[in-house]
């Protein structure tokens, strides 16, 4: 049984492939708009409490930061439409400061709302089927996905119907509203990681069976924060049968046993370092054979009715190779450049996958300003179907461009300062909003990110470096993921001073390691030095094409430990 | 009444537009410079005590009291990095925050 209109989707809303509200999601989200606006009166008011609206505005993803409220909304799986992302540009200038942040979380974030506005941007964001709920507090959080989904070669199946069941399943889910802290789930299903699932609470990948059958991969107690886990496999193989019957005996597990006296040991995976994985796997398949599963019963009706939203678009019919690009790209070689680095594989001939940077040379990453959306919104229709994707490193995919467009679309981007020919290079650094805007913080991260980025602005140089992921946090917090960087910074304060700790060999895909401690920390001025030294150490020490990880894994981290102190040594500033 | 290691002044949060504030003479001020500075516990208990009422009365949030040096203008600086920012605005975008509209008002920064 469902709540939802059977009818496959043919609404006006759809301008790509992603979910579309019927009545029920539309009724539900407008509900839960009136509900706070009636919440916000009655603490203008004065009925309310700070203590007593707080928590009611953190279920609305609305936080106080140290300059102004900041509105966190939900970008399921990281996939906008054209009139979403228009929509976000308009909330941007009428309501906030023309500007809006992409996060780690594929989420978007903006930093100066007035609370007395705040439910007419949430009336505004449920204009376009969007909406701030569950993007704080202790509850299962925006469901994140490969942002490849549905175009990436190497897929088994597009992650995005299965992210869409679990979002709908534990939107407002009463047993699992207040958990011991928060849950973040991501699932991907392709063969390369670009979800980071083995750092997430529950990380889902999809498989195949040697009969074929799909199903799931589940790994679970994976985080970052101040105590960083790799996910532990806790099922190799899950039917898609009962896929949220094991994952209701997996959270009621962690909500029965999951510590809640202690903030900073509350999470999923405290409770599996500390009880050891085959005791957590224990106590769910305990729970998993003796609950009632007939409420979880796979409905393959409904799952059908989700994964039709997301069915493939209607590709021309085009030759795998352009001759149109292959001549503008010896015509021009900063397009050449773009399409090297920002230009990936499509699954379908004659299309390919565009990353859009966020990261301008000395720019804030994952900073986009409202005419800077409007532009990416007007090219995905001009050129992408209409479709945009919000990666984790805080970028923006057109996923299905012809190739014969790409010289086109890339002038355009040019023009619009969206051009910069960096992905997955030293500069696509990912990092937090810090002390420059987040309460807590303990040292700022994007001036850090900014100096790097200077640092290494020639773009030639960084194609030569090749692949390396920057990450930094401005707290123990680590939304900036510098755990899994293969170069990690982290903020602290350190006798009332900001100072940086720096790891490396971090890495967020299947292969999924943590970053370790290179020395004491060191001062904001020192940081792009440190970075230079460490780089041109592995320019020196690589073999072949070895990527910054694999020369790290193979000389191993006491050679960058000795580096970093012979030139402390030298009298030089790391 | 004790003297206090470091002058401190009085900042938080207006609730209804979550602007930073900060208690001057007559009330709360958008501009540090003009906080009132107090130099010993009982004014700092005093300044915290009307923070807690303004509180009750939902005028404000997030009331705390932070370390200052006093200028030769007898204007406050924050000591701490975090508050030197919330006194100004984000330091990578000159143009938002406090340092913005104080530009435009012509206050000296």
């Amino acid at each position: 049984m469902t709540a939802h209109d059977p009818v496959l989707p043919s609404r006006p809303n759809a301008g790509g492939t992603t979910y579309v509200y019927d009545q029920f999601d539309a009724a539900f989200v407008r509900e839960r708009v009136a509900e706070f606006r009636e919440q916000v009166e009655r603490r203008l008011a004065g009925a309310l409490t700070e203590d007593e609206f707080r928590p009611f505005r953190l279920m609305n993803g609305l936080y106080l930061q140290l300059h102004a409220y900041m509105l966190r909304i939900a970008i399921p799986y990281g996939t906008l439409t054209a009139r979403q992302l228009r929509q976000l540009a308009y909330i941007a200038d009428q309501w906030d400061q023309g500007y809006g942040h992409f996060t780690t979380r594929q989420n978007l974030q903006y930093n100066w709302p007035k609370l007395v506005d705040v439910p007419d941007i949430l009336d505004a964001l449920a204009d376009v089927d969007m909406h701030a709920i569950q993007t704080s507090g202790n509850c299962i959080r925006n469901i994140t996905a490969d942002h490849f989904a549905g175009v990436a070669a190497d897929e088994i199946e597009d992650p995005r119907p299965t992210a869409e069941f679990l979002r709908q399943w534990s939107s407002a889910h009463s047993e699992f509203s207040f958990l011991p802290r928060k849950f973040k789930f991501a699932v991907t299903g392709a063969e390369h990681d670009r979800a980071a699932i083995m750092v997430h609470d529950i990380g889902l990948r999809i498989v195949k069976s040697p009969a074929g059958e799909i199903g799931y991969q589940v790994a679970v107690g994976g985080g970052l924060g101040r105590s960083p886990f790799i996910c532990k496999v806790v099922r190799e193989f899950l039917p898609r049968a009962d896929l949220l019957a094991y994952l209701e005996a997996i959270m009621r597990t962690y909500n029965r046993f999951g510590r809640r006296d202690n903030k900073f040991k509350a999470r999923i995976k405290i409770l599996v370092h500390e009880r050891g994985l085959d005791e957590i796997r224990e106590a769910v398949e305990a729970e998993f054979a003796a609950m009632d599963r007939a409420p979880f019963a796979y409905d393959t009706q409904e799952f059908v009715r989700i994964a039709a939203f997301f069915a493939p678009p209607s590709y021309a019919k085009l030759p795998a190779r352009s001759a149109s690009l292959e001549t503008a790209k010896l015509e021009n070689r900063d397009f050449a450049d773009f399409v090297s680095v920002n230009v990936a594989e499509h699954k379908i001939d004659g299309y390919a996958i565009v990353t859009v940077s966020l990261k301008p040379i000395g720019g804030i990453p994952g900073d986009a300003a409202s005419h800077q959306m409007r532009v990416l919104a007007d090219l995905a229709e001009k050129f992408g179907l209409g479709e945009l994707r919000v990666s984790h490193a805080q970028n923006i995919i057109l996923p299905h461009v012809k190739k014969d467009d790409l010289f086109a679309l890339w002038r355009a981007l040019d023009t619009a300062g969206l051009a910069t020919a960096n992905a997955g290079l030293v500069s696509d650094i990912i990092s937090c909003p810090g002390l420059d805007y987040c309460s807590l913080a303990t040292a700022r991260s994007i001036p850090i990110a900014q100096a790097i980025s200077r640092r290494f602005a020639d773009l030639e140089r960084q194609r030569r470096i090749g692949e390396l992921g920057v990450k930094i946090s401005g707290c123990v917090n680590a939304c900036g993921h510098h755990h899994v960087g293969a170069i990690g910074i982290l903020g602290l304060e350190k006798k009332g001073a900001e100072s940086y700790q720096i790891t490396l060999g971090g890495d967020p895909t299947f292969e999924a390691s943590i970053g370790e401690l290179l020395g004491p920390g060191v001062s904001a001025e020192q940081v792009p030095e440190v970075i230079e030294h460490i780089v041109e150490f592995y320019l020196a020490e690589r073999q072949g094409d070895e990527r910054f990880i694999d020369t790290w894994r193979r000389i191993g981290h006491q050679r960058f430990k000795e580096l970093a102190w012979r030139e402390g040594e030298d009298g030089s500033d790391i | 009444m004790a003297g206090l290691e470091r002058p401190q002044i009085l900042l938080a949060s207006d609730l209804a537009h979550g602007d930073v504030v900060f208690l001057g003479a007559s009330g709360w001020e958008r501009d540090c410079h003009r906080a009132k500075i107090v130099y010993d516990s009982d004014a700092a208990a005093a300044l915290q005590a009307f923070g807690q009422a303004e509180i009750a009365k939902n005028h404000v949030v997030d009331v705390y009291l932070a370390d200052v040096a006093v200028d030769a203008s007898g204007a406050p600086e924050p000591l701490h990095y975090r508050e030197k920012i919330r006194a100004l605005g984000p330091s990578v975008r000159r143009d938002l925050g406090k340092q913005a509209w104080l530009r435009r008002s012509g206050d000296a920064m």
